[in-house]
């Protein structure tokens, strides 16, 4: 039997990229490219349906602007809150829309167009004014212009989807891989991106294979090829040989035992050889997950992101509809707990695109922003406490850098129990509150943070970006976004001491807990839990049965005092030689 | 039909939120509803026209109103001009 060496090191019909999900699938391809705002003045047959999509990029438009504008409504200035009401009616114009429609039907060309060209004629005006402030009104109006005319685009793709495909796409937003998701894709393929970027997470949590930062996919693969994606080692073959298709058939019916295998450590603890147990715990991303969480035998739930619900709702929920939604959460998965993170708005995962930051990372995000929008703070906080009842809701505070941030969030969250109690409404008088450490300077202060607090939870995706200097979306630095760097070994080292040492829990919910190769490491860390996609749950668990604490302890030691990564790594893969444990990846 | 001049008198002149308010008022009643300036004749009922009008202060606008409630229309707006759009 050949090996994934001998296979790819003859195939010239392979693309190499980032192993972004594991897996392996084989399957025809649907290029997808967000078409740059074309507006060609293409015909069209059909009249009406032109119109309906009309109305709908209309309504559409309306919901995404009344989105924007509930988030930021109390730090809109007047002006700002007016040129917002503007746009919102602009859409309800009734002259624009009216002669918009009639030009559609008369002219039969693609609304797109005549919506360019109805509103540039107002926009021309504008910028012959000589007024300066008529030239931002025209800026203004382009940004409505786009939006309706994305909207009518996203529609068009959108009918255009087939099911059980391979996503082959220049970049995935969030919103993209979860709508594919639905459509029963069945692979992901993407030019840019690392492990880290969202679409990868989630693809890992929907459990579709994926390989990301390829950097030239989309050109090399055409539409209606027959692509194999090989999440395990980042390659993607394209129209396979009979030799390769047989292949990867049998690596795919190898691994569908596998996973059988797995299944029956489900209700087995994650236990060390030498009896240390290591509460294995879900992250959710998707709310319609919560049944995998539960089948996956996961202790509990690490992360919930709650920000999530604003990309699935499309609104900003108000408190009854959180309050519910976490009560669901809590009711559903009791008597086990859930960590719920406060809305982590911000950096790539939220746009808000009134506020333009030149560096959302290093912007107004996570507990920054709630702080600074204490009422929708509030909202969430007292959502949180009511549905809190039972005790099983662990509340999170998500990109803390100072420690005033910390008071000042336990602050409000007394003031909001006063009001509860005051109301007579029940809720968990000793509701947990920790905090996600992903920042350089809360790394260095988590002594004095684990005084103030219940837990701690590593974000390692941030912490390794930040403290690497480096940008976890963009593939030309990717080298240097090191896991296993001994900078972030001795900092999770460092965190552990501090947590250990305040008696406090210390858990990592970053990609980090999900990579096998790692999972040695953290528990010789001393890490007491590890919060990971739930389908990455069993592997985990068929790892750490396969080693001994003590020997784990001794190569974490090792490890905290080396100075490359590469060292590290050495270290690592020998201990799983040592041991004989395998990967899963090394099974199949 | 009625017609009527107008002058902008308010320091900020015909910005975002006057315009608004008008179309607003104007969605109210039945009447056609126009304003002039430079040559431009401007449906007051559509937000996107009235935003093409830049009117600072001082400036002059012809607005006409025609329709079975014109003198009601005429004199809601007409006042608000009157009224620098509360900004006085």
């Amino acid at each position: 039997m050949k090996s994934f060496k001998d296979i790819y090191k003859n195939s010239e019909n392979k693309i190499a990229g980032i192993a972004a999900a594991p897996g392996i699938v084989i399957g025809k391809v649907y290029l997808f490219s967000k078409e740059k705002l074309d507006i060609a003045k293409t015909a069209i047959n059909d009249v009406d349906e032109a119109i309906i999509n009309f109305r709908e990029a209309l309504k559409q438009s309306k919901k995404e602007l009344q989105k924007i504008f509930g988030i930021a409504r109390e730090k809109m200035d007047e002006v700002r809150a007016a040129i917002f009401e503007a746009q919102v009616m602009i859409l309800d114009d009734p002259i624009l829309l009216g002669n918009i429609e009639k030009r559609i039907q008369n002219e039969m060309v693609q609304p797109e167009f005549i919506v360019s060209d109805e509103i540039s004629k107002y926009q021309d005006l504008m910028i012959i004014s000589h007024e300066s402030y008529m030239k931002e009104r025209a800026n203004d109006i382009e940004d409505i212009k786009n939006r309706i005319i994305r909207n009518l685009q996203k529609k068009r793709w959108q009918s255009k989807i087939e099911k059980n495909l391979i996503v082959i796409s220049e970049a995935l937003t969030p919103a993209d891989t979860l709508l594919f998701s639905r459509q029963q894709s069945q692979g992901f393929v993407t030019d840019h991106g690392g492990l880290t970027s969202h679409a990868a997470i989630i693809s890992r949590s929907l459990n579709i294979p994926a390989v990301v930062g390829t950097r030239n996919a989309t050109q090399l693969i055409k539409e209606g090829d027959t692509v194999i994606v090989d999440g395990f080692h980042g390659y993607i073959i394209t129209n396979p040989t009979e030799e390769q298709l047989q292949f990867f058939t049998q690596k795919q019916n190898k691994l569908f035992e596998i996973q059988k295998g797995l299944e029956e450590l489900k209700d087995l603890p994650a236990k060390t050889k030498d009896g240390r147990e290591i509460n294995l715990e879900a992250n959710v991303d998707v709310t319609g997950e919560i049944d995998i969480v539960i089948t996956s035998g996961a202790k509990g739930i690490g992360l919930f992101r709650s920000e999530q619900i604003l990309d699935e709702l499309g609104v900003f929920p108000d408190e009854k509809e959180q309050t519910d939604i976490y009560s669901k959460l809590a009711s559903r998965i009791y008597p086990k707990f859930v960590t719920i993170r406060a809305f982590d708005i911000g950096g790539d995962k939220f746009k808000i695109s009134d506020y333009k930051e030149p560096n959302p990372f290093l912007g107004l995000r996570g507990v920054r922003f709630l702080l600074e929008n204490e009422s929708l703070f509030k909202t969430q906080i007292r959502a949180v406490l009511k549905a809190s009842e039972n005790k099983n809701i662990r509340f999170m505070i998500p990109m803390v850098s100072t420690l005033e941030e910390v008071w000042k969030t336990q602050k409000i969250i007394q003031e909001c129990k006063h009001q509860l109690k005051k109301d007579k409404i029940k809720y968990d008088e000793h509701l947990k509150v920790g905090i996600m450490i992903e920042v350089p300077s809360a790394a260095v202060m988590a002594k004095e943070y684990s005084d103030e607090i219940d837990f701690i939870s590593i974000g390692t995706n941030d912490l390794i970006q930040y403290m690497m200097a480096v940008d976890r979306g963009n593939d030309l630095v990717s080298n240097l976004y090191q896991e296993f760097s001994p900078v972030i070994i001795r900092t999770i080292d460092h965190i552990v001491k501090a947590a250990k040492h305040s008696k406090i829990q210390v858990s990592i919910c970053g990609e980090m807990a999900a990579d096998t190769l790692a999972i040695p490491l953290l528990v010789g860390l001393g890490l007491d839990s590890l919060s990971m996609s739930p389908a990455t749950i069993l592997y985990a668990k068929r790892i750490i049965r396969g080693f001994e604490f003590k020997k784990a302890k001794a190569l974490a030691e090792e490890c905290v005092q080396c100075k490359t990564e590469i060292e590290i790594q050495k270290k690592v893969k020998k201990f799983f030689e040592d041991n004989s444990i395998t990967r899963t990846r090394n099974i199949i | 039909m009625i017609e009527k001049t107008v002058t902008i008198v308010n320091k900020a002149g015909l910005h975002t939120r006057p315009a608004a308010t008008i179309v607003k008022l104007a969605a109210k009643f039945k009447c056609e509803f126009y304003i002039y300036r430079d040559g431009l004749s401007i449906n007051g009922k559509s937000i996107i026209g009235v935003m093409t009008l830049a009117a600072e202060i001082g400036s002059e606008l012809k607005l006409t109103f025609d329709g079975e409630d014109e003198q009601q229309a005429c004199e809601e707006i007409v006042a608000y001009f009157e009224r620098g759009f509360d900004e006085l």
